[in-house]
């Protein structure tokens, strides 16, 4: 802190003698290199997980010889956005541009005046029709701030292991296996099958997976539209618990907690036959499943229950950052259509960008991992069986974490779904108190 | 200074030598002997002072409020806090697997240490490689050690688990159970701290001196008994140190349960918090709920926990290894 408070003295010093100026008083930290067009602007970029900036960033700096970008990426989003917070309450350490995922927007949309409200600040092409309408709405504070620009959208598909269903003697053509993945019924008495048929081979990695993508699709989540939880009298996530553990029961989970050691040596092994599969899962399977694997995947456009929405991020300009004008520029850039495209081709990340859905670059985009799939095309058909997201109220995030996705694990582990159940109501009733 | 000016003329009249009145660096070599004792252990107290008693006082101060991170303006709520947590099963719970895992990894890990302190005193071949080998886990980092260890208890593709099934057992889910966890953990925590400990023992070992045990060879005594008649009683203030540094470091225990968990980055300590220890309890209120009065709550009673446990250490430890008086 001191150091940098010296660094600000020492630089004030030298413009000053430099340029021969007055002291000007009431200028807070407004850095003073601003009013230089040729000293370096130092931004930071901080991401979790893949976004695919790779690749952008030097770019960037090409573009703009004054920018020095300075990108830091976390592997698991939820200690990721725990930092964020405590950042955010300290008042310091925060990057520049900050990405921020839709999970935990609602307990940084609390916050919303700890951010800069991005169309008063941020240029005139990042206008709100650059998104979908839903994408762009979600990051509006109850005062009508805007504090983030959309990045990706992550629309659910199936991915399997063709392999194994062959194997198995079931239908393992994309077209073939729809009817498979019609609805969460089909699906588990699919999985009941592939038990069967195989011996006692699991069918999903975890059940938390398949429960998040059911609740997801509910018309109502864990907290409602007045903030308040919903699980008490929520009938829909009751009867996806109700499937999800009867599915457990029958054997039909690997046990694998998602992101877990365990779970990633499962791909290696062929654990499980089917995944939940948003857009940005396809570069954590190939990761994964390293290249011995490669054309054992398939995706289909198709999702139980038809289709659904798991992820997806903003890009934020904290009000810490000394650069905001800079930052918001970089955050526009970065969530262009075009650039949203680069960073598909990269990882994965589905555009939320009008323009980048319709891109042929997007909707000829194959994925040689998954047997030469046209995964643009696909994905964007999967993007369009989403009516609007649900809404994420405060907690929510935490509560998939730290309540149903636990509980769930605990039911594998040999608890009772009736257990789990009471588990996973206290463990809400403490977030939401 | 005044009185010592008053007293000074006196004193050289009583005197043979008759020395000037105390010039100034008279004076100053009097404060120097004087003052700076102080000066020179001024800068730990300092230190102390900014980066410990002042948190340490702050905390309690916090913990009086309902306080969530980023709060502008926090309610003062006096001791409500310590209130609700004496009435959180969450944190009984904690405590629980604390003082489990503490125990499981302390008894073991000392009465182990001073074994391997016995065989690392006697006449050995490269004596200095073996206790430098016993150190080398305390070298290796934490997180290292704690990703390591988790892999080798994974439940499906886990290494002790592979061996145990090699051997005709049953696998362990180690996650999952409370005392299979416990053991997981307490395993961890003693292949870092068993060596390092032995090796402070072992100092207390080699300064004991040659003539009892001669003495005691002479009166036939063999090497068991002068090991609990001569070696451990003399051990005793090394064993009320070591006893209590691991208390207060097996009551903080954070870094293992926190890596042992499957699901990356949680804090929940497993499933149902089987394996929730109290400081990892403490980090989840803080900084994942955000509730700091809270957190800070947990934090002072902890303390207070870890000073009782500490004193009742050093009377039981005393008690132990007194040697008899006749």
């Amino acid at each position: 802190m001191r150091s940098i408070r010296n660094g600000l003295v020492l630089a004030l010093g030298i413009t000053m003698t430099t340029f021969g100026l007055a002291a000007c008083g009431g200028d807070d930290g407004g850095a003073p290199a601003a009013s230089d067009p040729n000293a370096k602007v130092e931004l930071s970029l901080a991401t979790f997980t893949e976004f695919g900036y790779e690749e952008l960033i030097p770019e960037y700096e090409r573009l703009h010889p004054n920018i020095k970008i300075t990108h830091r990426k976390t592997g698991q989003g939820g200690p990721y956005h725990q930092d964020l917070i405590t950042k955010l309450a300290a008042g310091s350490g925060l990057a520049d541009v900050t990405a921020v995922e839709e999970g935990h927007l609602s307990n940084v949309l609390d916050k919303g005046s700890k951010f800069n409200d991005l169309p008063k600040i941020g240029p005139a092409e990042a206008s709100p029709d650059r998104w979908l309408g839903w994408k762009y709405d979600a990051a509006k504070t109850k005062d009508g701030k805007v504090i983030g620009y959309g990045t990706d959208i992550g629309p659910l598909a199936m991915c399997y292991r063709k392999d194994m269903l062959e194997a198995a003697g079931m239908p393992s053509d994309p077209e073939a296996v729809k009817p498979l993945f019609a609805t969460w019924d089909s699906y588990f008495a699919a999985g009941d099958q592939y038990v069967t048929k195989t011996g006692g081979k699991a069918w999903f990695d975890s059940a938390a997976q398949n429960f998040n993508a059911m609740v997801n699709q509910l018309p109502t989540g864990y907290i409602g539209n007045d903030d308040k939880p919903t699980l008490e009298s929520n009938q829909g996530i009751k009867d996806a618990w109700t499937k999800v553990t009867d599915a457990v029961a029958k054997g039909q989970s690997a046990k694998l907690t998602a992101f877990s050691n365990e779970w990633n040596s499962g791909f290696k092994q062929g654990a499980f036959a089917t995944k939940v599969c948003p857009a940005w899962m396809l570069g954590v399977i190939e990761e994964h499943s390293g290249p011995e694997n490669a054309g054992k995947w398939a995706v289909t456009a198709a999702f139980p229950g038809g289709g659904g929405n798991w992820g997806g991020s903003y890009l934020t300009v904290p009000t810490q950052s000394k650069h905001p004008k800079e930052a918001a520029e970089l955050a526009a850039w970065l969530t262009a259509p075009e650039q949203q495209i680069k960073a598909f081709k990269a990882k994965g990340t589905f555009p939320s960008q009008v323009k980048a859905l319709e891109d042929p670059a997007l909707l000829s985009e194959t994925d040689a991992y998954f047997g030469g799939a046209k995964i643009g095309q696909l994905f964007a058909e999967q993007a369009k069986k989403v009516a609007k997201p649900q809404y994420k109220g405060p907690g929510d995030g935490q509560i998939q974490e730290n309540a149903s996705s636990p509980a769930l694990q605990a039911v594998e582990q040999g608890k009772s779904a009736d257990e789990g159940w009471t588990q996973l109501l206290d463990a809400a009733k403490k977030i939401t108190r | 200074m005044t009185v010592v000016d008053k007293i000074a003329p006196d004193e050289e009249k009583a005197g043979v030598r008759t020395s000037p009145r105390p010039t100034l660096r008279h004076r100053l070599s009097r404060w120097d002997v004087k003052v700076s004792p102080y000066l020179y252990i001024a800068p730990f107290f300092v230190v102390f002072g900014i980066v410990g008693l002042f948190p340490l006082l702050y905390t309690a101060y916090v913990s009086l409020f309902s306080w969530e991170a980023g709060d502008d303006d926090p309610a003062f709520i006096g001791l409500d806090n310590f209130k609700e947590l004496f009435a959180d099963t969450q944190f009984w719970n904690a405590l629980e697997n604390t003082v489990s895992i503490f125990l499981l990894s302390s008894v073991p890990q000392l009465i182990i240490a001073v074994l391997l302190a016995a065989l690392l005193s006697a006449r050995l071949r490269g004596a200095t490689g073996w206790r430098v080998g016993v150190l080398l886990p305390y070298a290796a980092s934490l997180v290292a050690l704690g990703i390591i260890f988790a892999n080798l208890f994974g439940p499906k593709y886990g290494l002790v688990n592979g061996l145990l099934q090699t051997i005709g057992l049953d696998p362990v889910d180690w996650q999952a159970g409370r005392f299979s966890s416990h053991a997981a953990i307490a395993i961890m925590v003693n292949w870092r701290w068993t060596g390092y400990n032995a090796l402070i023992v072992l100092a207390a070992m080699q300064a004991i001196p040659k003539e009892l045990h001669e003495a005691a060879l002479i009166d036939g005594a063999g090497a068991a008994r002068r090991f609990f008649s001569i070696t451990l009683p003399l051990l005793k203030p090394t064993l009320i140190f070591v006893t209590i540094t691991s208390t207060i470091g097996g009551l903080q225990i954070f870094t293992e349960p926190k890596l042992f968990d499957a699901m990356p980055g949680s804090n929940n300590g497993g499933s149902s918090n089987q394996f929730q220890t109290v400081t990892l309890y403490l980090y989840q209120t803080a900084f994942e709920n955000y509730e700091l009065g809270y957190a800070s709550a947990i934090a002072w009673v902890l303390f207070v926990i870890i000073v009782l446990i500490a004193l009742v250490n050093f009377f039981l430890t005393g008690r132990l290894t007194a040697v008899k008086k006749k």
